[in-house]
């Protein structure tokens, strides 16, 4: 199968561009480790963000921590504005597939303290959802198949690129 | 013959935590790696993380503590488990059960994990043993001090805390002051700093408690044996203290508490030889006044209270690290 994905910086331009009109000055994003607070990073300097783009990392809230791969090492701790009370989130994350790990972001946020309004942008919607979950942010549309996976990077000059290839342990 | 790590699964994972020896480097560095985002569960509005939800915990402790209990049990109340605290001094051992009849008893109601102190070395592994062959090995076993053998968790949280000040452990002199030779702690503790590479490791205090021969109690370790306070402080990284027990003073190995801590108690003075920015730790309960001056206890070199705080991170880790794990 032959997919061609558009570069990562036209994608997140044309996300910048969808969120424009819907957010405020004091709007939070948040990046989910680790491709999201890369991408979290780059919209808050093209959207004019005066609140420092948040990070989170949602391995205690897994749902497969019992199946043996819940904690990796060097996970970081999350970082949320010391309130989050009526605070106006939008969670940043690169891909959105089962829709697990916004469920997991979800937990974790709500353990910092009660946003008025979360939100979801992604970059790709690959599909495969698994919970009703639904990016409010998204540029690109794909239907991938289950055994193939797609994952952001960043090089060492900071550019950032999705690769596709098949997943591990896939049949 | 090589004898299968019976705290090691097939895949090389932790199942049980029952000794600091045997573990290698990578898990050692594993373990401290995952507590690093555990202590900043407590600043959160909400303090617990789903990872051991509908688990239960049973703190068997057949030896009395209520620090290394307290402790547990919150790491394991963090982690939203179930805990059961069974002090077994006034319970079923007194009236005549067997250790393996009263775990069998507590895996019948369904025990996920058994967070075990006994007075006896050996016997966390027994327990372990027993699960294994009755295959109930489902059931994780974490060792929280057997007799004079090993307290893991202890030297874990005491290798956080100089991991957390002094980030490299190859290049750091270490000092270890106190009755080594009768304590689980500093045998964690060094089995640990051997494990993540301290270059130089001194052992300290008086030749009636630390025969010359302790050197040897690790083979091809670099331990040495200091007799004289100021020698073994001497240039020092950090300075671990110990606690005196109070029954050594009875059995004529020492003259007094006054007279130890004339020789081995840690004043400012003393600290003054060690390096400027060494740091001082203490596994508590501190003597005052015997192994340790109040005015070094509460100084600024002191990490004894992060070493609290610390050890609740690592036994969350720990735990979830153990929960976490596939059979």
């Amino acid at each position: 199968m032959s997919t061609t994905l558009p570069p990562v910086d036209e994608l997140i331009d044309r996300l910048a561009a969808q969120m424009r009109p819907h957010v405020a000055p004091d709007t939070v994003l948040v990046g989910i480790h680790t491709g999201g607070v890369w991408i979290a990073e780059r919209l808050h300097a093209l959207l004019g963000l005066t609140q420092p783009p948040a990070s989170i990392d949602v391995s205690f809230h897994r749902d497969d921590h019992h199946l043996g791969n819940g904690l990796r090492a060097g996970g970081r701790p999350s970082h949320l504005p010391d309130t989050t009370e009526g605070a106006h989130l939008v969670v940043v994350d690169d891909v959105l597939q089962t829709g697990r790990t916004l469920r997991a972001a979800l937990n974790e946020i709500f353990d910092y303290g009660r946003p008025a309004r979360v939100e979801l942008a992604v970059l790709v919607d690959r599909g495969g959802r698994e919970l009703p979950v639904a990016a409010t942010y998204c540029p690109l549309t794909l239907g991938l198949p289950d055994g193939q996976s797609l994952d952001l990077a960043r090089d060492d000059a900071g550019r950032l690129s999705f690769s596709l290839g098949e997943k591990r342990g896939a049949p | 013959m090589t004898q299968a790590n019976p705290q090691l699964n097939q895949h090389g994972e932790l199942i049980h935590l029952l000794s600091i020896e045997g573990l290698s480097r990578e898990i050692l560095h594993g373990i401290l790696d995952r507590a690093e985002p555990f202590t900043a569960v407590a600043e959160r509005e909400v303090k617990k993380v789903p990872l051991l939800r509908g688990k239960s915990v049973f703190n068997l402790f057949f030896e009395n503590s209520t620090r290394t209990r307290t402790t547990f049990e919150i790491a394991a109340k963090r982690l939203s488990a179930d805990v059961i605290n069974l002090n077994i001094n006034t319970s079923s051992a007194a009236k005549g059960e067997s250790l393996l009849d009263t775990v069998d008893n507590l895996a019948a109601m369904q025990a996920d994990m058994f967070v075990v102190r006994h007075a006896s070395s050996g016997a966390p592994y027994l327990i372990a043993q027993h699960l294994a062959a009755t295959g109930r090995d489902h059931i994780h076993v974490v060792n929280a001090g057997d007799g004079r053998h090993s307290h893991p968790t202890q030297g874990l949280l005491d290798m956080y805390t100089i991991r957390h000040y002094k980030q490299d452990f190859t290049k750091l002199t270490v000092a270890v002051v106190g009755d080594i030779l009768h304590s689980r702690v500093a045998r964690s503790q060094l089995h640990a700093l051997v494990t993540l590479g301290v270059p130089e490791i001194r052992l300290v205090g008086p030749q009636t408690l630390l025969p010359t021969a302790a050197a040897q109690m690790i083979p091809n370790a670099p331990l040495r044996v200091c007799h004289d306070m100021a020698e073994g402080l001497r240039g020092a990284d950090v300075v671990m203290m110990l606690r005196l027990q109070n029954e050594r003073m009875q059995g004529a190995l020492l003259p007094s508490p006054q007279e130890y801590f004339k020789s081995y108690g840690l004043t400012p003075e003393k600290l003054a030889l060690a390096k400027p920015d060494a740091i001082v730790m203490h596994p508590g309960p501190m003597n005052r006044g015997v192994e340790i001056d109040s005015a070094v206890a509460d100084g600024r070199q002191a990490v004894i209270l992060p070493q609290v705080t610390f050890g609740i991170a690592v036994r969350m880790a720990v735990m979830s690290m153990l929960a976490g794990v596939s059979q």
